[in-house]
């Protein structure tokens, strides 16, 4: 029989189900498992918490994670490949040692970090030496929103980590790793593929792809036939057995609940899907127009036949700057009329901020029960609603306009519309709007290191 | 005839920046040529009218009987920057599935489509 690889899936985000890791790790024999913590605007939320505390910055679930897959770690040799250390990679592998050793074993992990991805520090040095980071949707230069920039890292791929795991790491804590590059690096390590081996590193990023958001290919979130997928409660989450020549079987433990079908896995693998022919990662440019499914049992799909491209000569750089101010509000209005109710509430609120003089970048109203999500296209269902929920956002650059629009909302209460409630809340938050913005910079300038604790 | 797309495909969204993304899967293998036929460019830019503010992409995926669209500026600025409710373009998918088609019998014989009634 051929050797396979198994690599778990744990977590889609920062935030997602605390349990999955440990249940990965228990619920049968995985090599590996894979944690992706971070999205787009979790950078900068960590670089913030580093600038009031420089021994913060990392996604702090990850050594809770690790207590509870540590006795796994330990006794049965399983890695663990994690983009848990945010912009302080560092101190993330101390709080996960300190974790260890204060649990009495203090000698159980051999602790990998990648850095390199951060180039906050470098900006200046960049923009100095003619690398542009221009934005790619817009294609301004970053010197527009220079003195706002609050995070900047590169999204790197496999290779620092499959240094890490040949220099014997069996804990991988990396930065800005695209989520990706987390299970392809582990089936690169064990299988020896290289660097130029297109086509077996396509089918590892595809592999990636396929479980970088947890549950979301086994079942979770899954519109085809969802009434019937089975005990979601206890969900297992996705494990991809990797071969040596590229191919995989995406699954999942044996008696958990939810489903790994051709449909799961194909829902996952359009998610946030771009020009699915040229699929760019650091590593490889991977054809999503190559993949076949096949059925390979319950809760197991093959997937075959995926090529990739050469990787081209850039890396995306994630760039986090402040874009003023937004503050969401809402009220819910109760049948009769209740969408008319809303309505009105919308027209009065509006009047009220003309008078002041008050005018913003943006204000948006929806109805939500009505018409929130659909728009027109949901019809004139909303009409009989038994009740709909007002809500009305604005942004703006002036933090005093955001803020005096919150104040506008609850007096609605009293003095508008009738049959309203839903206002326990009170006034709703200022939140400072933390704007990305997509570029590319030349890989050449991007080194990253791998350091053993 | 009316197809109502909900009948013969599923679908997934999710978003890129101001882009929300929209994959269309075929229920049945025999409905994909269906989808590709109908399912155009210009019959999803014409049902997203006045609730995007871009245009529209579409590729094919034979490989996986699915159809990729890309409604451009359909997030209100994407990500934080969107007051909307569905800031990360989750439910487009539906919004999708709510596209009735118009086939001809002969064609909707053909592939054994659900007709809507």
């Amino acid at each position: 029989m051929t050797r396979t690889v198994r690599v778990a899936g744990g977590q889609g985000f920062w935030g997602d189900w605390l349990d999955a890791p440990r249940r990965q790790v228990d619920g049968g024999p995985v090599d590996y498992l894979m944690l992706d913590y971070l999205a787009e605007v979790t950078m900068s939320i960590l670089q913030k918490q580093k600038e009031r505390d420089p021994a913060m910055g990392y996604a702090r679930d990850f050594v809770g994670a690790m207590e509870s897959v540590l006795p796994a770690v330990a006794e049965r040799g399983v890695k663990i490949i994690a983009n848990a250390g945010g912009v302080n990679p560092a101190a993330c592998a101390a709080a996960v040692q300190a974790m260890a050793t204060a649990a009495g074993r203090p000698a159980a992990l051999r602790i990998g970090i990648v850095t390199g991805d951060n180039l906050l520090p470098r900006i200046d040095e960049l923009l100095d030496t003619g690398h542009w980071l221009l934005n790619m949707d817009t294609g301004e230069p970053l010197s527009v929103v220079r003195d706002r920039v609050i995070a900047a890292n590169a999204y790197i791929g496999s290779a620092p980590i499959v240094e890490a795991l040949a220099r014997g790491a069996n804990v991988v804590i990396t930065g800005r790793s695209t989520d990706t590059a987390l299970t392809m690096a582990p089936l690169r390590h064990e299988f020896g593929w290289g660097a130029t081996d297109w086509n077996k590193l396509a089918a590892g990023i595809i592999a990636g792809h396929i479980i970088e958001c947890g549950a979301q290919c086994s079942g979770g979130n899954c519109l085809h036939d969802w009434r019937n997928i089975p005990h979601l409660a206890d969900v297992g989450y996705p494990i991809v057995e990797g071969s040596a020549d590229g191919t995989f079987v995406v699954t999942k433990h044996p008696g958990t609940g939810g489903r790994v079908s051709i449909p799961t896995v194909t829902e996952q693998l359009v998610y946030e899907m771009g020009d699915p022919h040229s699929y760019i990662t650091p590593d490889v440019v991977a054809d999503f127009s190559s993949i076949r499914l096949e059925d390979a049992g319950p809760d197991r799909v093959r997937v075959y036949g995926i090529t990739g491209a050469p990787a081209t000569d850039k890396l995306k750089v994630s760039i986090a700057y402040k874009s003023g101010y937004k503050a969401v509000g809402s009220l819910v209005y109760a049948w009769p009329d209740a969408l008319e109710k809303a309505e009105c509430a919308d027209r009065v609120l509006r009047e009220r901020l003309d008078r002041m003089g008050l005018t913003y970048e943006k204000i948006l109203t929806e109805f939500v029960g009505a018409s929130a999500t659909h728009g027109r296209l949901a019809g004139d269902a909303g009409r009989n609603a038994p009740e709909v929920q007002f809500r009305i956002g604005v942004r703006d650059a002036d933090r005093k306009k955001v803020e005096r629009f919150t104040r506008e909302i609850v007096p609605l209460v009293l003095n508008g519309p009738p049959s309203v409630t839903g206002f326990a809340g009170g006034r709703p938050k200022v939140e400072e709007i933390v704007a990305y913005w997509p570029a590319l910079v030349d890989k050449s300038v991007v080194q990253t290191q791998v350091e053993m604790l | 005839m009316r197809v109502r797309l909900l009948d013969i495909a599923h679908a997934r969204s999710g978003d890129k920046g101001d882009t929300a993304n929209v994959g269309v899967i075929a229920l049945k293998p025999a409905w994909y040529p269906v989808l590709v036929k109908h399912l155009t460019r210009d019959r999803v830019a014409a049902h997203f009218d006045g609730l995007i503010e871009g245009g529209v992409d579409r590729y094919e995926l034979p490989n996986l009987g699915a159809l990729n669209f890309l409604l451009h500026g359909a997030l209100d600025g994407g990500g934080t920057l969107s007051l909307k409710t569905d800031a990360q373009g989750k439910v487009y998918s539906t919004a999708m599935l709510r596209l009735v088609l118009d086939v001809s019998d002969d064609e909707a014989r053909a592939a054994g489509l659900p007709i809507a009634t």
